[in-house]
């Protein structure tokens, strides 16, 4: 699943620093994310795992960092998001 | 009226700024990448309607709506969930002057923060679109 994340914040985030740098926790939008650029990466995570993000899940936490993702991605496949 | 200076126990009101920028080549690149589903997440019928056009002249109308959505949110200031992009309407009346619809969470979060009015103001130049938002809202007076 991590390597999923990554390959998605790759392609869209437009992080300032190589992906394979941010730690789990690190925050995304300190490393250069913009709001935008978090939409991109909302829809491809979609894409790449099949989901689709309820309007409780937009908040700015959820796409903070890799851990975050991590997170709201588990509890979407196991029908708790 | 900012910092009202009415009588006591009545309710001053203060102002609220939000500005955000949107590059028009990322919102072009959404639009092809996401289509209809990018689209369809952020932005109303009104929205999509108002921006009809070449591709390049709708990405720029797009990108500033979606910069003015992004500066309703900084004066809403939401501590968790952040209201759906489409319960923030920017609505464009005839003559060109746009104001703002708030909808939902979006119009549940601007009556708790007492907001009474809202302004937008939004451009685009080149690669850039950029929107400014003001709020006027309630500031209760300090208890006791």
């Amino acid at each position: 699943m991590d390597d999923q994340i990554r390959h998605v914040l790759a392609e869209h985030a437009r992080l300032a620093v190589d992906v394979g740098d941010v730690g789990d926790d690190a925050d995304l939008y300190q490393a250069g994310m913009t709001s935008h650029a978090s939409v991109n990466v909302m829809l491809a995570l979609e894409d790449a795992f099949d989901i689709e993000f309820p309007e409780h899940m937009l908040r700015k936490r959820t796409f903070e960092s890799v851990a975050n993702i991590r997170t709201a991605l588990q509890e979407l496949r196991n029908g708790s998001g | 009226m900012a910092d009202g200076e009415g009588d006591e126990g009545t309710m001053a009101q203060r102002v609220r700024v939000g500005t955000d920028i949107t590059a028009i080549p990322d919102v072009i690149a959404s639009i092809e990448r996401f289509g209809d589903r990018y689209l369809d997440r952020l932005f109303t019928e009104h929205e999509r309607a108002s921006c009809a056009g070449p591709p390049e002249v709708a990405a720029a109308g797009l990108a500033a709506r979606f910069a003015a959505k992004e500066a309703v949110v900084k004066v809403l200031r939401p501590a968790g969930a952040r209201p759906a992009w489409r319960s923030i309407e920017v609505r464009r009346a005839p003559s060109g002057a746009c104001d703002l619809a708030l909808t939902g969470e979006a119009a549940r979060l601007a009556s708790e923060a007492g907001v009474t009015d809202l302004g937008v103001s939004l451009t685009h130049e080149g690669n850039i679109a950029v929107a400014v938002v003001v709020a006027l809202h309630d500031d209760p007076p300090p208890c006791g």
